[in-house]
């Protein structure tokens, strides 16, 4: 007895450390969105219900077990129904209970938090169509004619343990999703290939992209800041390294951020064509632009040394794709191929990024064709039908 | 009729056993205990791999970073641990159950089709062979490896991935067929086959359990082996069942996979429903409460189960229409379920208890299945559910779903029974340890779960952000000490086959049923001639 109580003394002193405990988390990330806000509200009612029914059962079955005990000499009853009016009463009313529980407390709060996740169609202050990819997301604002993608950015080597693990490991991009605060965003979601969840916690709302569909959802965010979230549906070999992350800034930092986007985007287009025109790459500038292209898309499946891996993905070191016809290898870079995890590339990457890496592949590792791909040819490529 | 044929046949030699000796007499048998123990034998190999399998991805987790193994081959691992725990190990344990007992329960000589039993039970080696060959090829570095897509297969993934996933369907069909034709034995013995008095509702509830998952199983098997037969044909011919550019819809996959997938959970369950009142009544030494009920129960389950699938697909952007449907039904769900919680829990109240270690299972069962039913009804919620669903709240939910019925549940049975198997008591005092181990590490592991899920963690993610490591590190610690606790009850068993306090006819004092009327061990041939029921 001694020993018992000295044990829940220690138990309770070293829960009573919050240091212990600080850095474990108990329940959703602080909600801000609307809908977010519902479901937390459900979700502590229903674990508050749960626990309280869970507890009050146990402490029934655990007074039975002590007190209906042979070893206690209880002698065992021999009921096996109802047999009173009263004795019927007390078994239908956890039944009535547990219908309210169902359709009156969970149920009705319910129905009208389902109408408001699923109210797209109205009030929208801006729409962002986003596309899951294998393993990137591209986010596009369709009405201000902004495009782009947004990829992971924690160091590969920080993933392998040769590195340090940054604070926001895994959970960092290149190009963050930027919104308005406390504006009406309609999502559109679709994929090109196979299907991706974009789910960010505190904004409490997941939508599967469905590759050939569109699905809505919509979020209003009250607080600005940055939040981050992870595709949540099993996408093939990077399913784990497709991160979210949303800076939610003021209305007019929001606009100057889309405007530089926009003329940002606009400008890189219009300088690179003209200067594409003019002065044709080298085989040397073209090669040092494609390894970095290489070095963070193809290298996930073709590997580093070109070799891809046995079975899974095409080595590209000695192919025939890379060491054949120029225009072959552009346009499976171009339009990827079905079925197999290759995705066309053309919408996510710049034509001055394809011709690039198309020239690196094809002088990389053994391969030494020689070719020097330019921008030009891969914008005549993706004309042609 | 089964009277009848009884009388029919040959009464020399009754109680004795003829087969060849060796491995032909398990190959050719037609035992119905034969065909039960191998069965076990088989489900409890399979839970050892799948388990196995389970350990090195818990590893893998215990930090962040990629430290054992990159996500190709952790897609394999978890996806190989779905399937053969519920298609190598789950349900062929249920089978073995019932392959075992079901004509010890219900006074025949053996089950109704002998030669069929015997089949459906040499189609799974070859099925689990061909489902686990293309992982260990991919590891001696042959071929793209196993089926890498998730045991739910979602297309266009399935589409997609190498050629692991043909051996995977292929395996599915084989499987299958497997547990249509235990399906079909089971129904007809159940049928045709009982002790001349014993109707439907004097039937044991272990039975009613039987008799509902088999008539499940029948109705949802030839679904799946349909909707992966469209994967193939999408795979390799060119239809376009699963792909929008041809007027598919990936989606649809997902409406054939849990059309099988919801009503599976109950095929799991069912079983034990039936077996744990046998349990509690046995040692609570108190008739069985709302026979009647149960029986109504499980059919209420059984029926619901097939109308309520898409709750498990409220985020692939349904109508309102559907996630209220949807939403609904699956509520419905909750009161059938409370009928038998209820059932359970008045069987024991005012009885005479011990706590014998099938007891304490049967115990840990209701306790530890509650909580897994109970954070059910929050996943019910179709505005709710997103937060919780494909993340690892979701993950402890199944899993306090499943553990305790498909594992905890059939150790329940398996202890209960032993003693008529082997004709020896059980270790009691292991039996308690087992027990006690159980519980720490199985509560360990998915706790955490819970908590890492609500912090937003997905499932499937071979590597995480830092902040949910510490809890990854606890379940992992909880995953190796459950992970032990199977060794220990393979101890238990192999000890008390081997030897132990020699079991009464009535193994336990508040045994009920005709399987306690039968000599321990029980005879190789057991009710030549078929009891009397009044």
């Amino acid at each position: 007895m001694q020993g018992l109580k000295k044990l829940v003394l220690g138990v309770i002193l070293a829960l009573g450390f919050g240091a212990v405990w600080a850095s474990y988390s108990w329940n959703f990330p602080t909600p801000v969105t609307p809908i977010a806000h519902e479901t937390l509200h459900v979700h502590n009612l229903f674990i508050a219900i749960a626990l309280t029914l869970f507890c009050t059962v146990l402490a029934l079955m655990l007074y039975s077990f002590w007190t209906h005990r042979k070893s206690r000499g209880h002698q065992a009853a021999d009921f096996s129904a109802p047999r009173s009016r009263k004795q019927w009463l007390w078994v239908l009313a956890p039944f009535a209970g547990l219908l309210i529980l169902d359709y009156g407390v969970f149920g009705i709060p319910a129905y009208h938090a389902v109408l408001m996740y699923e109210n797209t169609k109205t009030d929208a202050d801006l729409v962002v169509k986003v596309t899951g990819s294998q393993w990137l997301w591209q986010y596009e604002f369709p009405a201000e004619g902004v495009k782009y993608s947004s990829r992971l950015a924690t160091p590969r080597d920080q993933i392998d343990n040769l590195q340090t693990k940054g604070e926001n490991y895994l959970l960092e991009v290149d190009n963050p999703l930027v919104l308005p605060v406390g504006k009406k965003v309609r999502f559109i979601t679709t994929s090109n290939d196979v299907i991706h969840s974009w789910w960010v916690p505190a904004f409490g709302v997941k939508r599967d992209a469905v590759p050939g569909f569109l699905r809505e959802f919509w979020a209003t965010v009250d607080t600005p800041g940055t939040y981050r979230g992870q595709c949540s549906e099993l996408c093939g070999k990077e399913h784990g390294f497709m991160p979210i992350v949303v800076k939610v800034v003021p209305e007019a930092e929001f606009k100057q951020w889309l405007a530089s986007k926009k003329i940002g985007a606009g400008a890189a287009a219009s300088a690179a064509a003209p200067a594409a025109a003019t002065k044709p790459l080298t085989l040397e500038e073209a090669r040092a632009k494609g390894e970095k292209v290489y070095g963070s898309i193809c290298i996930t499946c073709h590997q580093a040394n070109g070799k891809g891996l046995p079975g899974t993905f095409p080595a590209l070191d000695g192919s025939k794709v890379a060491t054949g016809p120029v225009d072959e290898h552009i346009k499976v870079v171009l339009n990827g191929r079905p079925k197999t995890a290759m995705v066309s590339f053309a919408a996510s990457l710049s034509d001055e990024d394809i011709a690039a890496v198309v020239t690196y592949e094809r002088n990389a590792w053994g391969n030494k064709t020689g070719d020097v791909v330019q921008a030009a040819h891969v914008a005549e490529l993706k004309r042609a039908p | 009729m089964a009277h009848d044929m009884a009388h029919d046949l040959p009464h020399d030699g009754a109680h004795e056993a003829h087969y060849p000796g060796g491995a032909l007499r398990w190959i050719q048998t037609t035992n119905h205990k034969d065909i039960g123990v191998m069965y076990l034998i088989f489900a409890i190999t399979m839970l050892l791999i799948g388990g196995a399998l389970i350990l090195a991805v818990r590893a893998e987790l215990y930090q962040p970073g990629l430290q054992l193994m990159q996500p190709e081959l952790f897609n394999q691992l978890i996806t190989l641990h779905g399937l053969i725990m519920v298609f190598g190990f789950a349900m062929p344990a249920a089978t073995g159950l019932a392959n075992y007992m079901l004509p010890l329960i219900l006074g025949a000589p053996d089950m109704a089709l002998p030669r069929l039993n015997n089949w459906g039970f040499w189609i799974l080696p070859p099925a689990a062979l061909m489902l686990v060959l293309p992982f260990f090829l991919g590891l001696a570095g042959i071929g793209p490896g196993a089926v890498d897509t998730g045991w739910t297969m979602y297309a266009p993934l399935s589409v997609q991935s190498g050629w692991g996933m043909d051996f995977a369907i292929f395996s599915v069909h084989m499987l299958g067929v497997s547990s249509i034709l235990g399906s079909i034995n089971v129904i007809v013995t159940i049928l045709n086959m009982r002790a001349p008095g014993m109707t439907l509702f004097k039937m044991p509830l272990f039975a009613h359990g039987f008799l509902m998952t088999a008539i499940l199983l029948i109705t949802i098997m030839p679904v799946l082996a349909g909707g992966v037969t469209m994967v193939l044909m999408d795979r390799h011919f060119d239809t376009h069942f699963f792909t929008a550019a041809g007027g598919g819809d990936p989606v649809l996959w997902q409406h054939i996979f849990w059309f099988m997938g919801h009503p599976e959970v109950y095929v799991l369950l069912l079983p034990i429903c039936g077996v744990v009142p046998h349990v509690l009544s046995a040692f609570s030494r108190k008739p069985v409460y709302g026979y009647r009920a149960q029986v109504y129960g499980m059919w209420g389950i059984a029926g619901l189960s097939v109308v309520v699938w898409a709750h498990h697909m409220f985020t692939s952007g349904m109508s309102v229409g559907g996630q209220l449907y949807f939403m609904y039904s699956t509520m419905l769900i909750s009161l059938p379920l409370a009928v038998l919680f209820f059932c359970w829990i008045a069987t024991l109240w005012r009885g005479s208890m011990t706590f014998e270690t099938p007891m304490l299972f049967a115990i840990g069962f209701i306790i530890l299945f509650g909580w897994g039913g109970l954070t059910g009804l929050v996943l019910a919620d179709a505005a709710a559910d997103p937060q919780y669903h494909n993340a690892y709240f979701l993950v402890a939910h199944f899993h306090y779903a499943l553990y305790p019925t498909t594992v905890m549940g059939a150790m329940a049975g398996v202890y209960y029974w032993l003693p008529k198997w082997t004709g020896h008591m059980l270790d009691e005092r292991l039996g308690r340890w087992h027990f006690g181990i159980v519980m720490v590490g199985f509560n360990l592991t998915f706790i955490p779960q819970f908590l890492v899920g609500l912090a937003g963690m997905p499932r499937r993610i071979p590597d995480y952000p830092l902040m949910f490591s510490e809890w990854n590190m606890l379940s992992t610690i909880g995953a190796f000490i459950l992970g032990a606790s199977h060794l220990l009850f393979i101890y238990i068993v192999v000890k008390n086959v081997r030897g132990g306090e020699k079991a009464q006819a009535k193994a336990w004092e508040g045994a009920q049923g005709l399987e306690w009327t039968v000599p321990s061990p029980a005879p190789y041939h057991t009710f030549e001639t078929q009891p009397e029921i009044k």
